[in-house]
């Protein structure tokens, strides 16, 4: 273990950086974070702003929101020193933290906006459901629809005009979640990979776009299992608004690139000889060309050609599939780059990672799939279809 | 020595001894409260009283690692050769590059340097010790999310290890690389300034083995401290200074190059 960490070493570090302190889980959480953030700023679309194209995904985006969010803190949970004492971080936080305020932003956006949210949407098919069936099944809607069995004209209208209030109230938070985790990395002034008061608006949008893409996914998807027919409209439409945000996200990750090689400040030397070595595949391969530059041209295609609706579908789901990887890597090149290069520039060392280790791969690979896990309870319980809902 | 230091009268040695009689007995009444975790509340220590800060002569370490070695002994530092609550790092500069100098610390300098560099290759080399800071404004103990980190009245920085989360934030925020996770306890643990035997009115462990003195323990609310005289005397440095931390470990001779 001793010499498998020194023999990792470069140049010069500060003796205890040798070892990493975090973790492929690490890079899970904003990663988790971001989809979630990304999902529902998608929903708010339909909700707020009535992009009426996209609303056969609504319902789907709120609950691919919730599946992740619910799973976000685990990695954070797992990765503590001392798990049992995180409840800490809200009985006694440390008001100046920005780790101890993400706490309530966490709390405040699932249980204010999110949980609350879905549920009044889905208030009156929860009733509905609890009415037309029997035994368990009854026992269990009933509990969900909170002893509220109030369904008429007027109630549903309340419901309405309320959600809309807390999607309202949710783009914000939903901002702020995310803004929050860029914030979290983005204020350590002792480390000039993270410190950037770019940093929450890069991550912010590329939450957004990582939140469209799996809604995109997560809708055609769906739609084959279940055989339903994908609306072109629908995503045709989330198409052009992810491309639109991948420019937007584009253009402040390369501003903040050309602003760190045009200032060339201390860290420099250090930080572009990293980028060109150590970070090199994930980072400009996977990260820029092939997550980023690549999923870009596909999705300006249907934009600038006529394309049949089959090359349109093969086109989104590559170039879905290639940004969520490419944000994958964006997380990870924050988040492990971030600790890869000594805070001297004199030095570097490698990430070492485990497999069936509490931080290993494994770990990381089951919290990926496990959201997709409650997701798929979610939709069992709350069908996102409209067309099930009246008939139930 | 004069003859006049050795010829102690009787009514002296009386009251050396008085003397010594009297602080054991108030180190013996400090020492429950400092076992407790609460040293603050000893009767003959007032943290409000103190405000401790260290000062490092560069041109006159040795490189020997005598306070590394009495620092993990007096801590209970693990010895893998990763984890330091101080340690020392040698510099090697050639010529005008403060750039790129060649730095290395091997085991910390726990045991010491090997010579590795030609005496006569023209460039310049030294040592420099470096610890905990024990900032004014610290970044760790503004990160931590649960207040486990935190400045004592008297300006030590500690860590209160029966609450930590072990979220390891702030060996992130700590520019100068001065904590790591204890692989026992999980939690993160730095310097303490020994702040079980300054309490007492001992020096660090540190300070107490250092064969020529380049380290001392100073208190900046004493203004008897040679501290004072120290810092007005030499052109004092602390580490990266750009970093505004408020930092409390003055180093005299600091190179450029160093970091």
């Amino acid at each position: 273990m001793e010499q498998t960490i020194l023999a990792h070493v470069q140049g010069f570090m500060y003796p205890n950086e040798m070892e990493l302190q975090w973790s492929i889980l690490i890079v899970l959480y904003p990663y988790l974070t971001g989809l979630v953030a990304g999902a529902f700023i998608l929903a708010s679309l339909e909700r707020v702003f009535n992009v009426e194209a996209v609303t056969p995904t609504y319902r789907l985006a709120l609950l691919t929101a919730l599946a992740f969010l619910l799973v976000a803190p685990l990695p954070l949970q797992l990765h503590l020193g001392h798990p049992e004492r995180s409840l800490e971080m809200y009985l006694t936080p440390h008001t100046q933290s920005a780790m101890a305020m993400f706490g309530f932003v966490y709390l405040w956006y699932l249980m204010a906006v999110l949980v609350l949210e879905i549920w009044l949407d889905y208030r009156k098919d929860i009733v509905l459901t609890a009415r037309n069936s029997t035994g368990l099944k009854q026992k269990l809607y009933k509990a969900m629809s909170l002893g509220v069995d109030n369904i008429s004209e007027e109630s549903l209208r309340i419901d309405e005009k309320l959600g809309r209030f807390l999607t309202i109230i949710g783009i914000p938070s939903a901002f702020l979640l995310h803004g929050y985790v860029g914030f979290i990395f983005g204020s350590i002034k002792a480390n000039p990979w993270w410190s950037t008061p770019l940093m929450p608006i890069v991550f912010l949008f590329s939450a957004i776009v990582s939140g469209i893409a799996l809604v995109m996914l997560m809708y055609m998807v769906v739609s084959w299992f279940t055989r339903r027919e994908i609306s072109m409209n629908c995503v045709d439409t989330i198409g052009r608004y992810l491309l639109y945000a991948f420019i937007i996200d584009f253009t402040l990750e390369m501003l903040d690139l050309i602003h760190r090689m045009y200032e060339a400040d201390e860290s420099f030397q250090s930080l572009d000889f990293m980028v060109q070595t150590k970070l090199f595949t994930s980072q400009v391969l996977i990260q820029i060309v092939f997550g980023t530059l690549v999923p870009i041209g596909f999705l300006a295609m249907p934009q600038l050609l006529k394309l049949s609706e089959q090359a349109r579908k093969g086109i989104y789901l590559l170039a879905g599939s290639l940004t969520l990887i490419g944000i994958f890597a964006m997380r990870w090149n924050v988040v492990i780059g971030g600790q890869l290069f000594s805070k001297s520039f004199l030095g570097y060392t490698t990430y070492k990672m485990g497999f069936a280790t509490r931080e290993g791969l494994l770990p990381a690979i089951i919290l990926l799939v496990l959201p997709f896990v409650i997701l798929w309870v979610l939709v069992k319980l709350l069908p996102p279809w409209h067309d099930e809902s009246a008939e139930a | 020595m004069s003859d006049s230091t050795i010829d102690k009268s009787r009514r002296e040695l009386l009251l050396q001894g008085g003397k010594f009689v009297f602080l054991t007995g108030i180190a013996a009444s400090a020492w429950e409260f400092v076992l407790a975790g609460t040293p603050e509340l000893a009767p003959s220590y007032k943290s409000a009283d103190h405000w401790w800060a260290m000062t490092i002569d560069i041109e006159k370490c040795i490189g020997c690692g005598g306070c590394v070695r009495a620092c993990k002994a007096e801590n209970n530092v693990p010895l893998e050769p990763f984890y330091f609550r101080t340690w020392v790092e040698r510099y090697h500069v050639k010529g005008e590059d403060l750039e790129h100098p060649q730095v290395d610390t091997p085991n910390g300098g726990y045991d010491g340097f090997p010579e590795i560099y030609p005496p006569e290759d023209g460039a310049k080399s030294f040592f420099v010790p470096k610890m905990c800071n024990h900032c004014a404004h610290s970044p760790c103990v503004q990160v931590c999310p649960v207040g486990a980190t935190f400045e004592a009245p008297d300006g030590v920085v500690m860590v209160d290890s029966s609450y930590c989360l072990g979220c390891r934030y702030c060996v992130q925020a700590c520019p100068y690389g001065c904590r790591y996770i204890h692989p026992k306890t999980n939690t993160v643990d730095k310097c303490s300034l020994c702040y079980h035997r300054i309490t007492k009115g001992l020096t660090t462990a540190c300070c107490e083995t250092c064969p020529t003195s380049a380290r001392t323990l100073g208190d900046l609310k004493n203004p008897k401290d040679p501290i004072h005289a120290f810092i007005r005397d030499h052109k004092v440095q602390v580490l990266k200074p750009q970093m505004a931390t408020g930092s409390k470990t003055y180093y005299n001779g600091l190179d450029g190059s160093v970091r």
